[in-house]
């Protein structure tokens, strides 16, 4: 708890709610994302957790007819009220989907797009850090030598931790992680927590996650999502262990969901 | 309670079914080989027929090709030597093909754009359906238009009479566009999703994402449209015909008169004598369209080969 105290708070939601059209989809929702940590998200499917982290890149945006009140702050600036630079917010917070989606390019070019996109043209600055970033995500050893062929004809788990380092060399703060291993075998799943784990020392992230044993194997704190409530969201331990809602009790332990 | 009143056991209901899916099966798969088999008969004889016609002019009437193809002087039945020289008709084919293409490619891929990007409800609403009835003007419309509009307002405000080689891109410009514009709007729409939210979520505007992701993404289908394009104005004749002015020379200017491989078949193929040289001339420009014509789908096959998403 003392080391809480010299965390950075990166996003501080306070009472979003949020609709589709005239469907409720979050209600009241509260939770603060430390720096240096993982929080991971549960619930069962369409709980509004994948809202919900879509909401702190503001990519919830692309969607018609949603609308939001509350606050969503961001390094103290609220991202629902202040006309926020969409450019600036996303190259901040960098966000990794289910499937690995990397661009019909080459490696290189895959993690370099971001860069190029925000202002950086040196090549040497840019090889830094496709090599940076590569070696973050343990991929540099696997592809140093085909860095210029396609980003298609790697294996899925190499996909998912190519797009994580091209999340990366935008050089965040927050990476926001959409069931990043769904999609994964289990030795590709292994191999991207411990990248997580490996990432929350320089990084805060915030995972949505159906798995409930990635959840607490993982994660510092974690929240339970039940129809577009947060029901309960504590230290991970302590929500897995000793929950203190019965629902929380109900889900973790499997009767329902 | 069905049961007792049923008298035909599980297994005799199974082979029953079985004997049926397999009558059905057959009878099926016979339907779709036979429409197989004739489109190939088909593709087949017409190459082989008009291979066989086409090479007439130089096994029988021991014409040189090669004076043939590069030859500039057309002269079939006028006075003096007659001499058979198909090169300004070759360089107006690929010119009005080319030039057409030229101009309906960026059109084309912009409207497709609008339509998978930028706007899709309008697109789909409006563009999609209003494309679709391009298509389906006949090719002699469009002529007719070229002819009592596009020529006047030609000759009128530019150089030349009007027929022109200009004219002739014009017509095949608005008359492949929707070929272009359709194919290249699925392109663009089969594009995944997850390209478009990896890229914005990388910070990367919507005009970025386009250009930077999308368009390369689907650039091998994007030269499909466009080489479609193209195949279908370097078949057409008639509206062409109507705009061109089908003279022999090869054009200065893309203000003078031209003419192309299909204009000067249409012209000539009904007034020729069946079996004299200046048909059997006739029938080789129509085997050279075709293999020209394979060229464009050669490529077309090849670019669907590289398609990366």
């Amino acid at each position: 708890m003392q080391a809480a105290a010299t965390k950075e708070s990166i996003f501080q939601v306070n009472d979003l709610n949020l609709w589709y059209d005239d469907y409720h989809a979050l209600k009241d929702v509260n939770l603060e994302a430390l720096n240096n940590e993982i929080y991971a998200i549960i619930g069962p499917s369409g709980c509004g957790k994948s809202t919900f982290i879509k909401t702190l890149n503001l990519m919830i945006n692309t969607v018609p007819g949603v609308r939001m009140t509350g606050e969503i702050n961001y390094k103290e600036k609220n991202l629902l009220d202040s006309r926020v630079d969409l450019v600036d917010l996303r190259r901040n917070v960098g966000m990794i989907f289910q499937k690995g989606n990397p661009f019909p390019q080459s490696i290189y070019d895959n993690i370099v797009y971001g860069p190029k996109i925000h202002g950086i043209k040196k090549k040497s600055e840019l090889d830094e850090i496709v090599e940076t970033t590569l070696k973050d995500v343990a991929l540099w050893d696997e592809v140093k030598d085909r860095l210029k062929s396609s980003a298609m004809g790697l294996s899925g788990g190499q996909q998912q931790r190519l797009c994580i380092a091209r999340a990366l060399a935008t050089k965040p703060d927050v990476v926001l992680m959409d069931e990043p291993t769904s999609a994964l075998d289990p030795i590709s799943t292994l191999k991207i927590e411990e990248l997580m784990t490996e990432l929350k020392k320089k990084y805060c992230i915030v995972i949505v996650t159906h798995n409930m044993q990635q959840a607490s194997r993982i994660s510092d704190k974690t929240a339970f999502f039940l129809h577009g409530h947060v029901v309960e969201a504590t230290e991970t331990s302590k929500l897995f262990s000793n929950p203190e809602d019965k629902r929380t009790e109900d889900y973790i332990s499997g009767r329902f969901g | 309670m069905a049961k007792a009143t049923v008298n035909t056991s599980a297994e005799d209901r199974l082979i029953l079914t079985n004997k049926n899916r397999r009558w059905d099966e057959v009878r099926g798969r016979s339907l779709v080989t036979i429409c197989a088999i004739i489109m190939i008969a088909a593709t087949i004889s017409v190459t082989v027929f008009l291979a066989q016609k086409g090479l007439q002019s130089f096994t029988v009437n021991n014409i040189n090709p090669i004076a043939y193809l590069t030859s500039t002087n057309w002269n079939p039945v006028g006075s003096g030597e007659a001499s058979y020289g198909i090169f300004p008709f070759i360089f107006g084919s690929l010119a009005v093909t080319f030039l057409s293409a030229l101009v309906a490619a960026p059109l084309g891929i912009g409207a497709a754009i609008f339509m998978s990007e930028i706007s899709p409800r309008f697109g789909k609403k409006v563009l999609q359906p209003v494309i679709e009835l391009l298509v389906g003007i006949p090719s002699v419309v469009y002529g007719f238009i070229g002819l009592v509009v596009l020529v006047p307002l030609v000759r009128d405000n530019l150089p030349g009479i009007g027929f022109s080689l200009f004219a002739g891109v014009v017509v095949l410009t608005v008359m492949i566009l929707p070929t272009v514009t359709t194919i290249a709007t699925d392109a663009m729409r089969s594009l995944p999703d997850s390209l478009r939210q990896g890229s914005m979520a990388l910070g990367a505007t919507r005009w970025q994402t386009i250009r930077k992701v999308l368009i390369p993404a689907a650039l091998p289908s994007l030269l499909t449209a466009i080489v479609l394009g193209m195949a279908r104005a370097f078949g057409e004749a008639l509206a062409v015909q109507m705009v061109i002015g089908n003279s022999r020379d090869i054009p200065e200017t893309i203000f003078d008169t031209s003419a192309t491989l299909t204009t000067i078949v249409t012209l000539n193929i009904g007034h020729t004598t069946y079996g004299s040289i200046e048909n059997n001339t006739l029938w080789s420009m129509g085997l050279i369209l075709l293999v020209i014509s394979f060229l464009f789908i050669f490529i077309v096959r090849y670019l669907s080969g590289r398609r990366k998403v």
